[in-house]
């Protein structure tokens, strides 16, 4: 048993544990690892009903003032400008090296304000990047305390307005300030439709108290979330990305506009404009092990000669997928889906294939 | 009339005539979650107290079943390749992992009873 007295506890953690679930430390946080009903069936509950998720140990900043857009230009490789208000973007911070420090969610709540959600495990890191370079400007960071859960799959705006919220509107990344205390987006981490909610503790208990009342709604541990956001071919920082890759490496270019990418000022811009003049020499893909068993995050990737040209950064099993599911990084020029690789489990050769992400599709609702 | 040990590795071993049957208890598929995956044995393998005889692995990770005494793998539980569920429905039944002949079944001596083993997991 993990001791888990050093940890960070939720807010809602006897909910959680009336619910029955089993804990485990993830970034510095006792987090619910799976529920009585068991990964398999809560992974699937979310691609076919509603899951709710407490996701409280990730945490938001609130950017405001009148340089806000400064610094979100300065920390982030994005344009705050081309942001309508309430849109949001998949970004990062970069090291010097174009390296990722953390991969965010940045939302334009409306003039100079922004919110960026970031991961648990840097929110330090990305704390004191944000301050160091507000320095001199006009901008206040503000972490906030809030409970922030999720709730994804199919059912999840029925079940949100059943709860009395009104989603009218809301599309496909973009998030708005609904209520005092309150930022409400669609978006999330399974590939599915769904909803991310910050909001004070108490309302946070009364909200999640009505939604598990609803049949279509159960509880979804870590352990499923990392399930699904291996299907839907989205990143774990610290793991498929990590100060050691750049966007580029990570096949993420996509969150990069092109003007920026030749005349952004952001930090990390001059690295990253000498990396895409050089080209990868790597490159993050999806792969498909043969047969059932799965592969690991850290199992190495060779070529038919038997020498590593690679490794796997999440594994694991794809419930909706029906077959192991992995990501990892290979040569920028074997890249393609269906190049053959192979790996090492202790000591078996397994054949391991280049697979299209994602590996279920992407069910967002675009409007 | 056969009689079940259990491990401090939440195994159980269920021995007849001098044969083992092998499996891991409630507890242990419990604590492990859904099975996904189970790597067997080849019949006829030798194996020595201590070995890793057979690896489970769940949706998140995978984990080590350990031969519990020396001896020879007489049979492994064909229908799990295809269903590794049935290890956490039926952990003590159907979800049986391997038989072994035991080379000397004193050496399940000292290990716990039901009673005992149930006040471990308390």
């Amino acid at each position: 048993m993990t001791s888990t007295d050093n940890l960070h506890k939720l807010p809602l953690e006897d909910l959680h544990r009336e619910a029955g679930a089993k804990f485990g430390a993830f970034a510095g946080w006792s987090m619910p690892i799976t529920y009585p009903l068991g990964v398999m069936k809560e992974h699937l509950h979310v691609r076919e009903k509603a899951g709710l998720f407490d996701i409280s140990h990730m945490r938001l900043f609130r950017v405001s003032g009148t340089d806000g857009a400064r610094l979100i230009a300065a920390a982030c490789p994005l344009d705050p400008a081309a942001l309508d208000q309430s849109q949001s973007r998949y970004s990062f911070l970069l090291n010097d090296d174009a390296g990722i420090i953390d991969d965010l969610i940045v939302t334009r709540l409306g003039g100079d304000a922004f919110m960026v959600v970031a991961n648990a495990g840097n929110a330090a890191a990305d704390e004191a990047q944000l301050r160091r370079l507000a320095e001199g400007l006009d901008v206040a960071v503000e972490p906030l305390d809030r409970v922030f859960i999720a709730i994804q799959g199919p059912e999840a705006e029925a079940a949100l307005n059943r709860a009395g919220i009104d989603t009218t509107g809301l599309v496909f990344m973009h998030g708005v300030e609904p209520r005092a205390g309150w930022f409400l987006s669609r978006s999330g981490y399974t590939g599915e439709d769904g909803f991310e909610i910050a909001l004070p503790a108490d309302e946070a208990r009364a909200l999640a108290q009505d939604l598990l009342g609803q049949d279509s709604v159960e509880w979804i541990g870590l352990a499923a979330r990392d399930s699904l956001r291996l299907e839907a071919g989205l990143c774990l920082h610290g793991q498929d990305i990590t100060a050691d890759t750049t966007p580029l490496d990570a096949g993420l270019m996509w969150a990069i506009p092109k003007p920026l990418r030749e005349t952004g000022g952001f930090v990390g811009a001059d690295a990253l404009r000498r990396a895409i003049a050089n080209g990868p020499a790597r490159k993050r893909v999806g792969l498909k092990p043969e047969g059932r068993q799965p592969v690991r995050a850290g199992a190495p990737l060779l070529d038919e000669n038997g020498e590593t040209v690679g490794s796997v950064t999440s594994g694991g099993f794809g419930p909706s997928a029906g077959h192991p599911v992995a990501m990892g990084y290979v040569p920028a020029d074997r890249a393609s889906p269906g190049t053959q690789f192979f790996t090492e489990i202790r000591g078996n050769r397994l054949a391991i294939a280049v697979h299209p992400l994602p590996f279920t599709p992407h069910r967002y609702h675009k409007g | 009339m056969a009689e079940t040990y259990y491990t401090e590795d939440h195994e159980w071993i269920r021995v007849d005539k001098g044969e083992a049957t092998v499996g891991i208890t409630d507890y242990a598929q419990e604590q492990l979650g859904d099975l996904v995956f189970v790597e067997l044995p080849e019949t006829g393998k030798t194996l020595t107290k201590g070995d890793v005889a057979v690896v489970v692995e769940s949706v998140k990770a995978a984990s080590d079943v350990y031969a519990p005494a020396d001896g020879e793998v007489s049979a492994v539980n064909e229908a799990l390749p295809g269903d590794p569920s049935l290890v956490n429905s039926a952990a003590t039944g159907d979800g049986w992992l391997w038989r072994m002949k035991l080379a000397d079944a004193g050496q399940l001596d000292g290990l716990m009873d039901e009673a005992a083993y149930k006040k471990m997991i308390e």
